[in-house]
């Protein structure tokens, strides 16, 4: 039997309340990724999306289940697993260059000073902070941090990429800037990435795939949902193509209308949808989809 | 013209210096002879009619004399005024340096186990605030030798601050530089000295540099004790000569030695110190 990259099987997570009952926030979540792909996964405040990325990361243990990577169940942390925080956790007593630097050692422990160097700072060029090698983290804006933890990421090319709502703290013009700095150096890179977004034209311009989470307790992952959009990806141009509103409103529908509505999880897998599978894209709009192109409101959910 | 607050800060701090040794000079001047002296008073040679407070000018004179020849050694009893800072400093540091060395992988191992933490508490809170002085006659029978008695002092007073300065700064350190720590696979030890002793450094210092404050306070009261050599030694020693000048010189130069200590560890300090 073949594996896929990633096998996270019938996952839970459960607290115990200091009443002492059992507070379930994710219940038997599946899914597979393959190696490559770029997935985002969204749902609301409290359906466990960080513990699921903690888990995947080795940081946190589930209460059932197991993630299975290359055929090898994931116990602990793992320099094959990157991770950047959605707080930056830079170490803010080094600068920007040792910071990546840091993993990089990790990395590569017999690599020379000089190469390790390079290797960083080839990194930090790809996100365009080649003028800010030496200054501390404290002394860089927000989005010029969180850059340089996903360059850190990146550098010690691990085979899965989390990014925990890397953007969340960030302006939207900058979000914008950095995103676009993601997609870029993805596609040099090509790892795979798992990645928590509140941002739905965020998922869709980055996205592969996007997984739709129902609401906790008892969350687990409703749909995958299949981003069927060229690429590359331009985040201003991404609006024109004719599939975007239609798999946008499709996202949105299910965060505001259908979150709330238990998932039927027995088949071990998420429903697979291609919202764009039945649309005509050649051309002009498919008849019934032209009322689909205008746009629905809540940008971002979990506001 | 507006000036720069440091210099006016600078000004004010010696209109302030002007006036208090004014009003210090002004109120200590020496009391007129009223009578003839008595037989007895002759025999005392006027003492009584200088017992005074000197002035600071008398006290300057002193320092300057003292200041411009600190090591001379004239037998037991008066030796110069920086051999006797020499010898104090030797002991608080001998005994803070120990101190440290045995403190902060203490404190450390203790800020990493809640387990350990919860063990040593009950010993750290009974032992803390015993008065280092109480140790002392406990110390000399034990140790049977009045400098390392001292210096034992020293240790155990400075040991407190830095132990539990340095458990909270450990087990404070923010969980997710442990966590970039344990997504890197950095061993045990690299995640000590890589994350946890940079993250901790600022406590650490902050630890440290109690300790000396309190070593340097407790320093004189020892040498008081003990005897021998050591400036608490030599301001107890002049007030048995009734040498006020040299006992006030003598508080000057404590406080001048203290603030230089202190000044060590605070440039220390902004070595480590970093901005989240």
């Amino acid at each position: 039997m073949s594996h896929a990259f990633l096998e996270v099987s019938g996952l839970s997570k459960v607290y115990a309340t200091k009443e002492g009952n059992d507070f379930t926030v994710y219940d038997n979540v599946n899914f597979t990724l393959d190696k490559g792909e770029f997935v985002c996964i969204i749902g609301h405040s409290g359906c466990g999306k960080s513990t699921i990325l903690n888990t995947l990361a080795g940081l946190d243990d589930p209460s059932a289940g197991a993630v299975i990577m290359n055929n090898k169940e994931v116990k602990g942390p793992s320099l094959e697993r990157g991770v950047v925080f959605q707080n930056y956790s830079l170490l803010p007593w080094l600068s920007t260059l040792s910071n990546v630097e840091f993993g990089v050692k990790a990395r590569w422990k017999s690599w020379s000073k000089s190469k390790v160097r390079e290797h960083s700072t080839r990194f930090l060029n790809m996100v365009g902070l080649e003028h800010a090698l030496n200054r501390k983290p404290s002394e860089l804006s927000g989005g010029m941090r969180q850059r340089v933890s996903i360059a850190r990421a990146f550098a010690t090319q691990p085979e899965l990429l989390l990014l925990d709502e890397p953007f969340g703290a960030l302006d939207a013009l900058t979000r914008g800037v950095i995103q676009e700095e993601l997609v870029k150096i993805w596609s040099e890179t090509h790892q795979t990435v798992f990645m928590i977004t509140h941002d739905v034209d965020e998922a869709i311009l980055l996205s592969d795939r996007i997984f739709l989470m129902s609401n906790g307790p008892n969350a687990a992952i409703a749909e995958s949902v299949k981003v069927d959009l060229p690429r590359p990806r331009q985040r201003n141009t991404i609006f024109q193509q004719p599939g975007y509103y239609p798999l946008r409103n499709y996202l949105v529908n299910f965060l505001v209308n259908r979150s709330g509505e238990k998932p039927d999880t027995t088949s071990g897998k998420p429903k697979e949808v291609n919202p764009l599978a039945d649309l005509d894209l050649s051309g002009a709009p498919a008849e019934g989809a032209a009322a689909d192109h205008t746009p629905q409101h809540p940008r971002a959910v979990n506001q | 013209m507006m000036q720069s607050m440091p210099f006016r800060a600078a000004l004010l701090s010696i209109v302030m210096a002007v006036l208090l040794f004014g009003i210090w000079e002004a109120a200590v001047v020496t009391p007129e002879k009223s009578t003839e002296m008595t037989e007895y008073e002759m025999l005392m040679g006027g003492a009584e009619q200088e017992a005074r407070v000197p002035p600071p000018s008398d006290v300057l004179k002193h320092a300057w004399d003292e200041l411009s020849n600190p090591f001379y050694d004239k037998g037991p009893n008066d030796k110069g005024i920086g051999i006797q800072l020499a010898y104090s400093l030797y002991r608080v540091l001998t005994g803070y340096i120990l101190a440290a060395l045995i403190a902060i992988p203490i404190g450390f191992v203790v800020g990493m186990s809640p387990l350990m933490y919860n063990a040593l508490n009950p010993f750290i809170q009974v032992l803390r605030p015993i008065s280092p002085l109480a140790w002392m006659p406990l110390a000399l029978f034990i140790i049977q030798d009045s400098e390392t008695s001292a210096i034992f002092v020293i240790f155990i007073c400075s040991i407190w601050p830095m132990l539990i300065n340095t458990a909270f700064g450990v087990a404070n350190v923010r969980g997710d530089w442990i966590n970039v720590a344990r997504t890197h696979e950095l061993s045990p030890l690299r995640t000590a000295f890589q994350v946890i002793l940079p993250a901790a450094a600022p406590t650490i210092l902050t630890g440290m540099r109690i300790s000396i404050g309190i070593a340097w306070l407790v320093i004189v009261a020892a040498e008081m004790l003990v005897g021998g050599t050591g400036i608490g030694y030599y301001v107890w020693n002049e007030w048995n000569n009734l040498d006020l000048n040299s006992v006030i010189f003598s508080i000057l130069m404590i406080g001048c030695v203290g603030m230089l200590l202190d000044l060590a560890l605070s440039s220390a300090q902004r070595l480590v110190e970093y901005n989240e």
